[in-house]
């Protein structure tokens, strides 16, 4: 189909003897927001980790937007499309919210090679309007990040993905560190990507917020994928079930 | 959706304001001078401050440490340490003068090669060529070697001291051509700093090198899953460090109208010195050239100021080390207060 935008066949990753990930057959359409649960140590991140091109598989394919890929690193991936919010944010504190945004890929005013000039104006601009777009309201973008909440962190890393990903946006735990408050704000951020029509894979262990916020989900269990659920199909008791394995859906009854 | 908007107003609620770090430096600048005033008309009944000659004998006398402290101050930004600067100052004084000297003096060094009353873009050329494979050594140890800065530069600070020595055995080596002391000579060496002090603020603030730098210092795993090419950038951090180093052993060498093997020894704590009570953090990502000028001024207005009442140059050092370790207490816990504003 011409609207799958990514999509992975028999994707397996060991590591030595271990299993991490094992034959997975995974599928997103544009504008679909798909959640990834499971206990840890399911395979998720692993999962992710493929997809992005920080590690290198063991066997599989990956076709995103059409198109078999090997990504070498997760610049590529970048590259290519794919914008990754990692748990551990991967924001420089001392700058402040453009200079973060635009890190590694400044617009620059006057080219000098190492030494070019950046466009501070021309940052700050597309910073609101990024900012603007997702929603996110930073009162100071002069501010660096250190002296930000970590709600507001969480945001400008958002902000950044959504900025730059033309095609894909993956969130690992987008919320895990976060106070009520902030995690609205978050989850605010991704309904807007969902009205803009960008697609997303969340990975979550909060089942209201997945329930709050996706179309479909995924559950990985022991490496596997075990479950690909409709939410309009599916309780929580369901999905705690197919993470827990006291179920596995029957077409996935071999991953068992 | 009144819990998104409660969110955003705690958001907007958490605005402040904050001084910059250069400012406590600079008010300990005008402290120690109203305090040389004072003792001034007080015990010497004159200005301290309003005497020309005092001003660019201060000036003069710290600008030259000013120079190697700009390159150290954006080897600490970008989270490292270069401690090999005062030994490349003596490395690059000694080689670069043996080839400044004029045919007046019968034992220059190079003068049966006939060597002698060369133009000075080639004792320059030498110097800086001494200083760039300097460089390049720290940068390629640091940057691609991935050895720990202080370990790297240590070793340079040995080796560099090691050929400054080797070089003529210990002996100094003197007589330059007039056109190499002009290098050195009046207001020459302040002038320099300032052009490269200025440059290097502007680069620092306004370009990809400068953005860069502040990144790979503050977060480096984040500036490498940028895209930063970290190890390029580092290995040109220390490349320019240590050509700035040479740099000010050319002004010293010029000045002093003679190289001396020990030039330079312990300029690069100096160096060090004048970021850290500027406001550089040592923990990288966070500091400016001009606190690092701020910091270069309270070292020469120290210096002035303790000849100036004619008091034993022992008591300076002690001075030197109380005001150090001050402003970085100091900076601390002014972070700390700011911390809990948060």
């Amino acid at each position: 189909m011409s609207d799958v935008i990514l999509k992975t066949e028999g994707l397996t990753k060991y590591y030595g003897g271990l299993h991490a990930l094992d034959n997975a057959n995974f599928e997103l359409r544009s504008g679909e927001h798909v959640a990834i649960m499971g206990d840890n140590g399911a395979g998720k991140s692993t999962f992710v980790r493929q997809i992005t091109g920080v590690e290198q598989r063991t066997r599989g394919k990956i076709i995103f937007n059409g198109q078999e890929v090997h990504f070498k690193g997760p610049l590529e991936a970048r590259e290519a499309g794919i914008e990754t919010v990692f748990q551990n944010l991967a924001l420089a504190d001392d700058l402040d919210v453009p200079s973060n945004l635009f890190l590694g890929r400044e617009k620059i005013w006057l080219n000098l090679g190492p030494f070019s000039i950046l466009d501070f104006k021309g940052m700050k601009a597309a910073t609101e309007a990024a900012l603007k777009r997702t929603a996110v309201k930073i009162p100071n973008l002069a501010n660096t990040i250190r002296n930000m909440s970590g709600g507001q962190r969480q945001c400008v890393a958002i902000a950044r993905t959504a900025t730059f990903a033309s095609k894909l946006i993956i969130m690992d735990e987008p919320t895990a560190a976060l106070g009520v408050q902030e995690t609205a704000q978050v989850e605010n951020i991704i309904r807007t990507l969902k009205s803009n029509g960008e697609p997303v894979i969340l990975i979550s262990h909060n089942m209201r917020q997945v329930f709050d916020l996706v179309d479909r989900i995924v559950v990985f269990r022991r490496g596997r994928i075990v479950a690909n659920l409709k939410k309009s199909q599916t309780t929580g008791e369901e999905v705690v079930a197919y993470i827990t394995g006291a179920k596995t859906a029957p077409e996935f009854s071999d991953a068992a | 959706m009144t819990d998104v908007a409660a969110a955003n107003d705690m958001f907007t609620a958490r605005k402040r304001k904050s001084l910059p770090a250069e400012m406590n430096a600079f008010l300990g600048l005008v402290v120690l001078i109203l305090i040389f005033e004072a003792l001034g008309w007080s015990l010497m009944g004159q200005s301290f401050l309003f005497n020309k000659l005092r001003l660019s004998i201060m000036i003069t006398q710290v600008a030259v440490v000013g120079i190697l402290a700009v390159g150290v101050t954006q080897v600490i930004i970008s989270g490292g340490i270069d401690l090999s600067g005062g030994s490349i100052i003596g490395a690059t004084s000694m080689i670069a003068m043996s080839f400044a000297q004029s045919s007046v003096f019968p034992r220059a060094i190079y003068i049966e090669q006939g060597w002698v009353d060369l133009p000075i873009v080639i004792p320059i050329a030498i110097g800086l060529g001494v200083a760039l494979i300097c460089g390049i050594i720290n940068g390629v140890l640091v940057a691609y070697v991935k050895l720990p800065s202080f370990i790297a530069t240590l070793g340079m600070m040995v080796t560099a001291r090691g050929v400054a020595l080797w070089y003529t055995e210990g002996k100094p080596i003197s007589f330059p051509t007039d056109g190499f002391k002009a290098i050195g000579e009046g207001l020459m060496p302040v002038w320099i700093f300032i052009t490269v002090a200025v440059l290097f603020w502007l680069i620092l603030r306004y370009t990809l090198y400068g953005k860069h730098t502040y990144a790979i210092g503050s977060n480096e795993a984040a500036a490498r899953m940028s895209g930063i090419n970290v190890e390029r950038h580092l290995f040109l951090v220390y490349v320019i460090a240590a050509l700035l180093a040479g740099l000010a052993a050319l002004v010293l060498t010029a000045r002093s109208q003679t190289a001396q093997a020990m030039f330079g020894t312990t300029n690069e704590l100096d160096a060090i010195a004048m970021a850290v009570i500027g406001g550089v953090s040592l923990a990288g990502g966070r500091g400016s050239i001009l606190g690092t000028a701020i910091g270069m001024l309270i070292f020469g207005v120290i210096f002035s100021g303790f000849i100036f009442l004619s008091v034993d140059a022992y008591y300076q050092n002690m001075v030197k080390g109380a005001i150090i370790v001050g402003a970085v207490a100091l900076d601390q816990w002014r972070q700390k207060r700011q911390a809990m504003e948060i």
